[in-house]
């Protein structure tokens, strides 16, 4: 009921909602906030109606002689709701930081490491298990109800991981270790942004978050644990070569082949992803060639240089990312 | 006791020597050498303070183009119309232009206009070192300008965070232009705050003690205060950066020990009071202009007063809501919280005695006043957002989003800029002699408020779904279009509104109807003169008897300065018994010349360090200059009579 | 709209010099002392920050040596003796002994200036090195910068003094409060005295 109540005004609010709105709720920080804004606009919209109303009347010139004694009385009122007021909000926004920061504590974290860099994710999915540790990049699967303890780094500037649907947000600064708890509540999907201004591209440095079902999680975990698939169609071989011989695999990895390089993003499972480029493109065959071909017109600055390739060239490797689900 | 008791032979003003034969004296002393000359020599505290006001009212205009430029890019999402990179120079130019160089400078600027005025003085406490730091400040700015015109403006936004501004990932001179600008105008702010706090409190009218200063005075002194304690650490700040970027200091580089968080502790230790050193200036404006047009002192004096020093002193205990994202204890930001909800009470207090100076009078609601009531209304919004930022929960969603920039236009412009618009109508008259016209003044209101607030308050909006600041652009389809669509239209009816505004400044000065030495029938010192006043302020050196001098029977004035000499009083510091004649600087070229020297040096040290060392030397010869005595030595005997 | 105006009293008879705080300039050095102090504040405390930031401090090298830096400060201590008597001897506005004085400040400012040059090179880290060795140099040159800018300005004043213009009143207030910002420089030496080298030998 809480919880009806708290949405519908907020939405109403905002227009509507959307993958990257906060008023999604869809996670347990997301759902604190809404609510707690809720009362900060209660409390806050009836102190700015009586301020309206009291100067509505000042102006114009609707009184008696008040005179001092009286409006020295209403000041010491006034002064004595603002603290009130201040100091419902302050304890309600005490109150629900420490709901946020206790909600999940008993259950097992899932547990991932995000490191920054300009302007992608590298997404570490950790395990116990040395083998069940999972490498992405630009995208987050979280299976509904867990919490998610993300340790957070970067390798350069300071950026901030971002998910309003699911929660607020925190900052990954280079030469310290934060960390942030989501515990994602609704199925769906949404998107993630960098919030701390990190350079050129800093306006292209998303990532996708999908929220699903604990089975369709370790479903969607399972695959993710598999190598490259070999390629067998001799198009899609020539793409596969053509990478491993050439400048890609000196930056990227790919699990199952020679390529190994961490200074951009794992290519492994690419083409299961909704987006490239972190988040700047959707993900399809055109826009992998048209990525591919000419990094610095899509996203200019980014550190992908442009390696030359014939059409054909281009059409090959984009034929082999294209199997990489 | 006359002027012809005196035991030399030294005319001084009085009942003797009056008129426009005082007048005449006194110009001659007090003036300034037609022409150029005359023009880069003077020290007149009013025509400094002119020069500041126009200088800042350019700066303004020039960041409210590169904010439309903003807007049209971001009217439209995936729009090419400006590139990554010149739309993070246009945002970083546009945050500073108007942080640095339009908002503190327009403040001070009316303080070292008015602030001898009201208290009833002839000049200000350091005349020459005003005239240096208008020099400094628009060097400055003009540096800055053109390394943005020639595409190396910096780019890492007003806050300039590290490691993005340091030498790893800003190479070239970007960031040192940035960093650099700091100091001039820094050095500048310092100047004018030093002269502030020594006018106000050395050289108020006899009889003017501490409870009948004027409330813009009071603004004035708490923010020279802030000023002095809040500049200190981001010219540190921004000196770190340039020797971090120029001689490889590790000042903020984490892997040799520094840190990317002293950045920002040093930059919002100073940040978080600069609002405020823009913000209380405006109320100063709004108890005047509300004073003059209720007919009435503001409700409430000493708790105006009070409310004006608590604001000054919690401004420097709210930095760490900035950092709410960083990852500092949860303990540390309890207390973050708690002050920076508290800082509510003054203000809510003060706004209460506004309204009920209103509310206890008969209001003359003339264009002055709309702009109070503008403030008013937006302000308290501005505010109260700020209280929502203020909660940690909540800022963990909103910093850095759309939500935030809201926040800060409606406190700025609400609580600053609003004020300013009604100061700049209320003053004009004084200023220029001639009164702003009222049906522009009318249309300028009407297109600024309802600009400001369809552009603004969809923000809010744009905010809560998702929308990050400091983006080039966005992808469709997150909601976001129609809402960036709107802000955009309504950034266009607010800059057609200031450009309305303007236009009726360059109409009434030519135009506009003649003001006599008081209009609106004001009470304070400044109108007591005539519009504009002498280059003397005073003919006699006013005394006052009240918290509204011009509301009483009759204005007392003091006979005994000298004419010939640039002389004024000084008096004591709580209860304002004059207390010594002191001579008051003529006009001179030095402060340019030192102002060059500095320039250079400042921007030698860009390149070199050695330039702090070299660049040292035609400083000192210039300030030597500058205060090497030029007249011949005074006689031994004093005239000073038992 | 002009208020009619009554003479109510006459300024000839106030004097036109007088010491400390009646002084207008007297302000405006607690002023300039108010923002270098605040200064000094920030950088001790960014001092502290970045001291928090390492489990050993000196991180990587010795702390200063020692013996410039006592010397240093035994000697800018004992200046305050003639620094005191210049204060009082331009308070007493008595012209020879002012000059007799700050002649005497003026040769000790110049062997503080030598000593400080050993300090430098004694400091046992470059600036570059790392974080420690940045701040270190950082307050060891803000407060060079007030040693020298003062220096300066004691020694313009002393030509001041010594020329027709030393004769006139004003004078002595500019000599005052030139002693009074003395003052300030060896008393902000002390803190820092301690941060550059006893912090690091005690922690």
């Amino acid at each position: 009921m809480r919880r009806a109540l708290g949405l519908p005004p907020l939405m109403l609010l905002s227009g509507c909602s959307g993958v990257q709105a906060m008023s999604e709720g869809a996670g347990f920080g997301s759902h604190q906030f809404n609510q707690l804004m809720l009362l900060f606009l209660v409390v806050t919209g009836l102190s700015f109606l009586l301020v309206l109303a009291f100067l509505a009347l000042a102006v114009a010139g609707r009184r008696n002689e008040a005179g001092e004694p009286r409006l020295r009385i209403w000041l010491i009122g006034w002064t004595g709701f603002i603290l009130i007021g201040l100091l419902i909000l302050t304890i309600a926004s005490f109150i629900s930081d420490r709901r946020e920061s206790r909600q999940g504590a008993e259950q097992t974290p899932l547990k991932v490491t995000v490191s920054a860099n300009q302007w992608w994710w590298d997404v570490t999915y950790q395990n116990d298990d040395p083998t069940r540790i999972m490498h992405t990049a630009n995208e987050l699967h979280l299976p509904a109800g867990q919490p998610v303890q993300i340790k957070l780094g970067s390798g350069d500037v300071i950026h901030s991981l971002w998910v309003p649907a699911l929660a607020g947000k925190q900052d990954l600064i280079p030469g310290r270790e934060n960390d942030i708890r989501i515990v994602p509540t609704r199925i769906g999907h949404y998107r993630g942004q960098c919030a701390e201004f990190c350079g050129l591209q800093h306006a292209h440095m998303a990532f996708d978050v999908t929220v699903e079902s604990p089975q369709a999680f370790a479903a969607w975990y399972q695959a993710q644990l598999n190598p490259a698939r070999e390629p067998t169609d001799p198009g899609v071989k020539a793409g596969h070569d053509w990478f491993m011989s050439h400048a890609c695999s000196n930056c990227h990895a790919i699990q199952g082949t020679p390529a190994n390089g961490h200074t951009g993003p794992d290519l492994t499972h690419v083409a299961s992803r909704a987006t490239i480029a972190a988040g700047t493109l959707p993900m399809s065959r055109g826009n992998l060639m048209g990525w591919i071909a000419n990094p610095q017109g899509v996203k200019p600055g980014a550190h992908m240089p442009a390696v030359g390739m014939s059409p054909d060239e281009l059409h090959a490797v984009a034929s082999y990312l294209e199997t990489l689900r | 006791m006359t002027a012809s008791d005196h035991s030399e032979d030294e005319p001084r003003d009085g009942p003797e020597l009056d008129g426009d034969e005082l007048d005449l004296v006194l110009s001659q002393t007090w003036g300034d050498k037609p022409g150029l000359w005359g023009w880069l020599c003077t020290v007149d505290h009013k025509k400094v303070g002119k020069r500041y006001i126009v200088t800042a009212m350019i700066f303004m205009a020039l960041g409210g183009v590169l904010a439309l430029m903003m807007r049209l890019q971001l009217a439209r999402p995936d729009s090419g119309l400006i590139s990554a990179d010149r739309y993070n120079q246009i945002f970083t130019m546009h945050g500073t232009t108007m942080m640095f160089l339009f908002a503190v400078p327009v403040m001070e600027a009316f303080g070292v206009y008015l602030v001898p005025l009201m208290v009833g003085t002839r000049a200000i406490s350091f005349p020459r070192l005003n005239a240096f730091s208008y020099w400094l400040y628009l060097a400055g700015g003009v540096m800055l300008w053109i390394a943005f015109v020639r595409d190396v403006g910096p780019d890492i936004g007003w806050f300039a965070y590290t490691p993005l501004s340091g030498p790893a990932y800003s190479p070239g001179k970007r960031a040192d232009f940035w960093a650099q600008m700091i100091t001039f105008t820094e050095v500048a702010a310092l100047a004018v705050a030093v002269e502030l706090v020594a006018t106000i409190l050395k050289q108020r009218a006899p009889g003017m003690r501490l409870d009948r200063i004027p409330l813009f005075v009071w603004s004035m002194l708490v923010t020279a205060f802030m000023v002095i304690f809040s500049m200190p650490a981001v010219t540190l700040a921004s000196s770190f950066l340039l020797s971090d970027r120029l001689v490889g200091t590790q000042f903020y580089n984490g892997t040799e020990g520094g840190s990317a968080l002293l950045w920002q502790h040093l930059f919002w230790f100073f940040g978080h009071p600069e609002v405020y050193i823009i913000f209380l200036p405006g109320l100063g404006f709004v108890s005047a202009i509300t004073e003059t047009f209720c007919k009435r002192p503001i409700f409430a004096y000493p708790v105006m007063v009070a409310a004006l020093v608590t604001t000054g002193l919690l401004a420097f205990g709210l930095w760490v809501h900035h950092m709410f994202a960083t990852g500092l204890p949860r303990l540390g930001y309890a207390f973050f919280t708690a002050a920076s909800m508290s800082i509510a009470v003054p203000s809510g207090v003060q706004i209460f005695c506004w309204i009920a100076t209103i509310w206890d009078s008969r209001p003359r609601l003339e264009i002055p006043m709309w702009w109070v009531i503008g403030f008013i209304i937006t302000f308290v919004i501005g505010g109260l957002t700020g209280v929502m930022v203020a909660s940690v929960p909540l800022d963990l969603e909103l910093h850095d989003t759309y939500f935030v920039v809201a926040h800060f236009h409606y406190t700025l412009i609400g609580g600053a800029v609003f004020p300013l618009l009604g100061a700049i109508t209320y003053w004009f008259p004084k200023i220029t002699g001639r009164m702003m016209g009222r049906p522009l003044g009318i249309a300028a209101f009407v297109l600024v408020f309802f600009g400001f607030h369809l552009t603004f308050m969809t923000m809010h909006f744009t905010g809560l779904m998702g929308m990050p600041r400091r983006v080039y652009t966005y992808p469709a389809g997150l909601g976001w279009d129609a809402l960036n669509m709107t802000s955009t239209i309504g950034a266009f009816i607010l800059a057609s509104g200031v450009l309305v505004f303007v236009v009726n400044i360059i109409w009434s000065l030519r135009r506009g109807v003649p003001a006599g030495d008081n209009p609106w029938g004001a009470a304070s010192l400044e109108w007591a003169t005539t519009s504009p006043p002498r280059p003397y302020n005073f003919a006699h050196i006013p005394a006052v008897t009240s918290h509204t001098p011009l509301w009483e029977e009759t204005l007392p004035v003091f006979s005994g300065l000298r004419v010939k000499e640039r002389e004024l009083v000084l008096t004591t510091v709580v209860d304002a018994v004059p207390d010594l004649r002191d001579p008051s600087p003529r006009p001179s070229i030095w402060p340019l010349l030192s102002a060059l020297a500095t320039t250079g040096m400042f921007i030698w040290s860009i390149f070199s360090p050695w330039a702090l060392v070299w660049g040292a030397i035609p400083i000192a010869i210039a300030m030597t200059l500058w205060f090497w005595p030029k007249e011949p030595p005074e006689p031994e005997k004093e005239p000073v009579i038992e | 709209m002009s208020i009619s105006r009554t003479f109510t009293g006459d300024l000839a008879v106030l004097p036109t010099h007088a010491f400390g705080a009646r002084s207008l300039t007297w302000w405006g050095v607690i002023a300039y002392m108010l923002i270098e102090g605040g200064g000094f504040a920030v950088a001790g405390g960014a001092y502290f920050y970045l001291m928090s930031q390492e489990s050993v401090w000196p991180p990587a090298s010795y702390p200063p040596d020692l013996l410039p830096g006592a010397l240093f400060t035994l000697i800018i201590l004992l200046s305050e003796i003639p620094n005191t008597l210049l204060k009082k001897a331009a308070e007493a506005e008595q012209r020879e002994q002012a000059i007799r004085w700050i002649v005497t400040l003026d040769l000790i400012g110049l062997v503080l200036l030598v000593i400080r040059g050993f300090e430098f090179a004694h400091i046992n880290v470059r600036w570059s090195d790392n974080a420690y060795g940045s701040i270190l140099w950082a307050l060891l040159i803000l407060h060079t910068i007030h040693i020298l800018t003062d220096w300066a300005e004691s020694v313009v004043l002393t030509a001041l003094m010594m020329t027709e213009h030393g004769k006139e009143p004003r004078r002595f207030v500019d000599v005052s409060e030139d002693a009074l910002y003395w003052r300030f420089v060896w008393i902000t030496w002390l803190p820092i005295f301690a941060l550059l080298y006893l912090v690091p030998r005690f922690v």
